[in-house]
């Protein structure tokens, strides 16, 4: 029997798309990449993470000019300043010597070399910070539960850039992937409080965010005291503001008990309780 | 030296007939376009990611043009045995190779003349600023640094069998000076001997390709380098050409063209 290739090919075309109509619904559930919403997750399954952490990188790096230690720099494993940044620490002079990673050239081709690399510790300001948020952006693209990447991108938009309504659509972003970061809340907090004085909408979201935090498992919560404390004691001051200092000092012994510092605290609440003494009861007096 | 000139001229010819220069051009100029009509939070004025994408995609482009242009120059030559009738001219073999190597580097300087064009455009329409002399300066130096690596190919293409295997070695070569140039001695130091001896070694003697890499200072608008420590870079490459040149030649002078 002889069979033309006319209809060969078209035999073969209709097995294919019979095959297809029959398989598409099996395969789609075989991977999980293929009910990734996200092109990224789609293109690179979880080895986009590695691509998230180098872009948060980039972003560090941005922020200290091109200088930056090299993972052969005895300073690579080191916190990234952006992180530090937002947590409000401010660089004294011995973590500005720390973080001379060249130290003394090793000869001559190091020193010459020098003249082309950039040497100085500088950090963004005057606004440049902005410079880092396409890394952060892509950084959350690639990993949407780096909660870093929400947190720190909105301390940036918010303290250097003014932009407290993008600093809160990225925080909002970053709550929808990640429901239970007590840490997203906590800055998400500081953008009502700082950025758009809505007192109100601020304690709000830290008393959520406390709620979250006690919901995590107490191993966890040891571990993560720290963000826990930044939720009390901003409640406190914000309590303070408003004059329920009764509610601030509880919130300030909630914090003694994981503060590395309990003392500089117990400070706090000491003045606290010299404004409540000083608040004189007021009673009616008879008008007629 | 105007036979060296008149071969020189035809390798330019070459290289805007070809379509490598295009393509490349091309897709750096889509590449740096898609990036820079991205909008972050809204803002405008984040210009330093298109600088940083663009300046990566015109290092690569014009190493890959300088490579792929010189690695072909003398086996095609053989391959055509249109040789033979170039030294019959007379033309000597030095004058081959210097030639050879004349027109690479003014063609691949051609090529980065115009990719730093639009760079310039691109950047300065976003940022509204021109550092020319940081510009001047890094496509000086990129210039000088494909001087080095268009004398090594050369080099390697007396030596290799085909202008493949010429490329792909001296690309590895050029991308791992590129990457550990600087930190090679920290490595070494890290190592048990002999290893140490012998990374050492390598330090020492390697063409020092990374100080010619001035992206970070357009990139994060750190100004100017000195201009003494531009000059003796200049000269420290215009030795290591004349090294790999000279090697060449004493290859290319005792190679048998009829095999």
């Amino acid at each position: 029997m002889k069979i033309s290739p006319l209809s060969t090919l078209v035999g073969l075309l209709a097995l294919a798309f019979t095959l297809a109509t029959g398989l598409a619904l099996t395969t789609d559930n075989w991977s999980s990449r293929a009910k990734s919403d996200n092109l990224f997750g789609m293109l690179f399954g979880d080895g986009r993470k590695l691509f998230a952490n180098h872009f948060f990188t980039m972003a560090d790096v941005y922020f200290h000019s091109g200088y930056y230690p090299s993972i052969f720099d005895k300073n690579s494993g080191e916190e990234k300043e952006i992180i530090s940044a937002s947590h409000g620490k401010k660089e004294s002079e011995e973590d500005e010597k720390n973080e001379d990673f060249l130290g003394q050239p090793k000869d001559w081709i190091d020193a010459f070399g020098r003249n082309f690399r950039i040497t100085q510790h500088t950090h963004l300001e005057n606004h440049n910070e902005r410079e880092i948020l396409p890394w952060l952006r892509l950084a959350a693209d690639l990993d949407p539960q780096k909660i870093e990447t929400y947190t720190v991108g909105a301390f940036f938009l918010r303290e250097h850039l003014g932009r407290a309504d993008q600093a809160e659509a990225f925080l909002r972003e970053g709550l929808r992937n990640n429901p239970d970061s007590c840490e997203i809340l906590f800055e998400l907090g500081r953008v009502y409080h700082d950025g758009n004085h809505d007192a109100e909408r601020a304690r709000n979201v830290w008393l959520l965010g406390i709620k979250k935090f006690f919901l995590r498992p107490p191993d966890q919560q040891k571990e993560d005291k720290l963000i826990f404390e930044g939720l009390v004691v901003n409640l406190a001051h914000l309590e303070d503001e408003a004059g329920n200092y009764g509610a601030a000092i509880n919130w300030l012994q909630a914090a003694q008990k994981v503060s590395p510092a309990p003392g500089a605290l117990q400070k706090q609440i000491d003045e606290l309780q010299k404004k409540l003494a000083a608040l004189v009861p007021v009673t009616p007096g008879k008008l007629y | 030296m105007s036979k060296i000139f008149a071969l020189a001229a035809v390798v330019i010819k070459e290289l805007y007939r070809r379509k490598d220069f295009y393509v490349l051009f091309v897709l750096t100029a889509l590449l740096t376009l898609a990036a820079g009509a991205v909008n972050f939070f809204h803002d405008d004025k984040i210009v330093r990611y298109v600088k940083d994408i663009c300046l990566l995609l015109i290092w690569v482009s014009a190493l890959v043009i300088s490579v792929v242009t010189a690695a072909r120059q003398i086996p095609a030559e053989r391959e055509a045995r249109t040789i033979f009738p170039l030294l019959a001219k007379p033309v000597s073999r030095w004058q081959v190779i210097v030639g050879k190597f004349l027109g690479c580097w003014l063609a691949t300087g051609v090529a980065l003349v115009v990719f730093y064009f639009f760079f310039a455009a691109v950047t300065g329409s976003k940022e509204q600023i021109w550092p020319w002399g940081a510009y001047l300066e890094a496509v000086w130096m990129q210039w000088a640094m494909l001087a080095i690596v268009i004398a090594m190919v050369l080099l390697g293409s007396i030596f290799f069998a085909a202008p493949s295997s010429t490329s792909t070695i001296t690309l590895v070569v050029v991308g791992g000076i590129l990457l550990l140039g600087t930190h090679l001695k920290v490595i070494a130091l890290q190592q048990p001997e002999p290893m140490q001896f012998i990374l050492t070694v390598v330090y020492f003697v390697m063409p020092h390709l990374e100080w010619y890499d001035l992206r970070d200072f357009v990139v994060y608008d750190m100004g100017i380098v000195p201009l003494r420590a531009v000059a003796l870079a200049t000269l420290y490459a215009a030795a290591w050409s004349g090294i790999f040149l000279l090697l060449a030649w004493f290859g290319f002078r005792r190679k048998n063209l009829t095999t």
